[in-house]
């Protein structure tokens, strides 16, 4: 068995363990936390893999705000089950980060700290029931679409989270789908609650691509990289794709008046996304960064009591065995 | 398998893991009083478990919590729904459009969740009673409260074991959790009583339902086995006289059902 120690990079070896990763990437293989990697490539990975995991945890608060009131037990099922999934992917993806050689506490307390980015998306807020909804069909649509090529990200850890991370998100977007389908199918006022949702959330889901292409920093060497396989315009496009026939389904109408096929450019024409909207909300001047943020300290510090009664208690039974021993 | 069933709804998935007794056969107004209870217990605790996942202490408590919550509503769902067989109700009508003096649970089960010592304490002591009842009510001659005993027993096997492992932990871990798990127990401790008292409907429905005064004795068996690996004594002191299977509830009840029905109510016509 190998140890950490026995796997830092030395000197005269680095070129011949650097061509094997560079075989490795142009193979289309995976990295293992065992193979040598490009300590540019680790610090991208960690940071990258730990956004997604913040982001998860975040993400759970806009949607466990209507658990308590989720309007029949039969949707109080579903989203519970949702948020509770949303937990475990980002366990996955926190264990993912750690085979980096990163912890778990030291990730959260960057995330409490406001030093770690996560999505945006989660910054807004969700002020009735058919958020839930468009969350789902919207914002998880989103997600897929951005993970799916994930699946195949070069490193080994990542890749196999994503894939099944992807699998429940499918389930998360069908449900946010089909909440909006039984809204637009009710009453008025719910008809009035699901389109009003879906014009809050189209622009920020759009967002959630990056920036274009010409104006994201670290997404060429990511390409490169084989962590990313598209860019982030070209994932944007593949998104409005999905969502224009389903939203006919729906019978919302999506809030940009200038969205439509362009044969000859063999793509959407769309109105200008608000970039400043954007990079305010980035910068933490979003409607509920703080809250966010707030919630996640506040239920971090009150259990930390908690966390440390259960290492005290697992100390001793491991000490008592020893004693027994 | 044909096309149809491939692509099965949220619905069809969701209904056929979840829930057990939806045969068609339908309850007796004393049957159903008693799915009622059961039920009532199952969702308000489901309720209060929900507002945690999001505020755990650590995220694998996220997932455990959201666990049982998920568990409880599963059980509250099939006994609503069976309970509104007697009288053309569906699980929606009994939990968003009762008013407070209708529900029927014990105030173990409306008990706020407090600090995570609070919540523990009144999940270690809901999931040993139910632990306790549900095997047992797997032989009740109504087979609808048998099948659905049988699902939750499986499943209240695991809350016991989780709340048990948490009162080991918190009364064995720190100075700060051992205070705090030992003034959790003794506030929820007054509420226990209510739990095994036989109310008059139990005389009604031998052979259906489980007498509860028969559930102390397994009961005060686990609880003195719990206790005595956590060298925690029985909390002694005041008992309360509750009431929640005649409608009279915690002073908390009020906020709780206002929360949660608040957006059904809002909408009275519409279905989700």
């Amino acid at each position: 068995m190998t140890t950490p120690a026995d796997l830092a990079p030395v000197e005269p070896e680095l070129s011949e363990a650097e061509k094997q990763f560079n075989d490795l990437i142009a193979a289309d293989s995976r990295i293992e936390p065992r193979d040598w990697m490009p300590e540019s490539y680790r610090k991208s990975l960690i940071r990258q893999i730990s956004q997604h995991a913040h982001s998860e945890i975040i993400g759970m608060q806009p949607e466990a705000n209507w658990i308590t009131r989720a309007p029949s037990l039969k949707r109080k099922a579903i989203l519970m089950a949702k948020v509770q999934d949303e937990a475990g992917h980002g366990l996955y993806l926190y264990s993912a980060a750690q085979t980096l050689g990163i912890s778990r506490e030291e990730m959260t307390d960057q995330l409490i700290a406001g030093k770690a980015k996560y999505s945006s998306i989660f910054n807004y807020p969700t002020p009735t029931w058919a958020d839930m909804g468009a969350i789902g069909w919207l914002v998880d649509g989103a997600a897929i679409c951005n993970q799916v090529p994930l699946c195949r990200a070069s490193y080994g850890p990542y890749g196999r989270a994503m894939v099944r991370i992807c699998k429940e998100e499918s389930f998360h977007q069908r449900q946010g789908f089909e909440i909006l389908l039984e809204l637009m199918q009710g009453t008025p006022a719910q008809r009035e609650m699901a389109q009003d949702a879906v014009n809050r959330w189209y622009w920020p889901s759009l967002m959630m691509f990056g920036p274009p292409d010409d104006e994201s920093p670290n997404s060429a060497q990511s390409m490169a990289w084989k962590i990313k396989r598209f860019s982030n315009d070209e994932l944007r496009q593949r998104f409005i794709g999905m969502l224009i026939p389903q939203a006919e389904v729906l019978g919302v109408t999506l809030p940009d008046p200038k969205l439509r096929w362009n044969e000859e450019k063999g793509a959407y024409d769309m109105s200008d996304i608000d970039w400043d909207e954007f990079h305010e909300v980035l910068a933490g001047r979003g409607p509920t960064n703080s809250q966010r943020l707030q919630r996640r300290r506040e239920a971090h510090e009150e259990g930390a009591w908690v966390r440390e009664a259960a290492a005290e208690y697992a100390r001793k039974q491991a000490a008592a065995r020893a004693e027994v021993a | 398998m044909t096309d149809s069933e491939v692509h099965v709804s949220v619905d069809q998935v969701e209904l056929s893991a979840e829930l057990e007794g939806d045969q068609g056969a339908v309850a007796t107004p004393d049957v159903a009083e008693y799915a009622l209870w059961l039920g009532d217990d199952a969702l308000i605790l489901a309720q209060q478990l929900g507002w945690w996942i999001s505020r755990a202490p650590e995220l694998e408590e996220d997932v455990a919590l959201g666990n049982i919550a998920l568990d409880l509503l599963g059980h509250a769902r099939s006994l609503l729904r069976y309970a509104g067989t007697a009288s053309g109700r569906t699980e929606d009508d009994l939990a968003y459009f009762r008013n407070e003096p209708e529900f029927r649970t014990v105030w173990l089960f409306q008990q706020p969740n407090g600090d995570f010592a609070h919540t523990i304490a009144r999940q270690f002591v809901a999931s040993v009673y139910l632990d306790a009842l549900y095997p047992r009510l797997t032989s009740s001659n109504d087979p609808t409260l048998a099948a659905i005993a049988a699902k939750a027993a499986k499943e209240v096997a695991y809350h016991r074991d989780h709340a048990t492992q948490w009162v080991l932990r918190l009364a064995g871990g720190t100075d700060e959790s051992r205070r705090r798990m030992i003034v959790a127990l003794h506030d929820v401790w007054p509420y226990v009583e209510e739990l095994f008292r036989d109310e008059p409907l139990i005389d009604a429905l031998e052979g259906v339902a489980v007498r509860p005064s028969t559930l102390r004795a397994d009961f005060d068996a686990v609880v003195d086995a719990v206790f005595t690996e956590a060298g925690l004594e029985l909390p002694k002191g005041m008992i309360s006289s509750g009431g929640g299977r005649r409608g009279s509830h915690f002073s908390t009840m009020g906020y709780l059902l206002a929360e949660m029905q608040v957006l059904a109510r809002q909408h009275p016509e519409a279905t989700w």
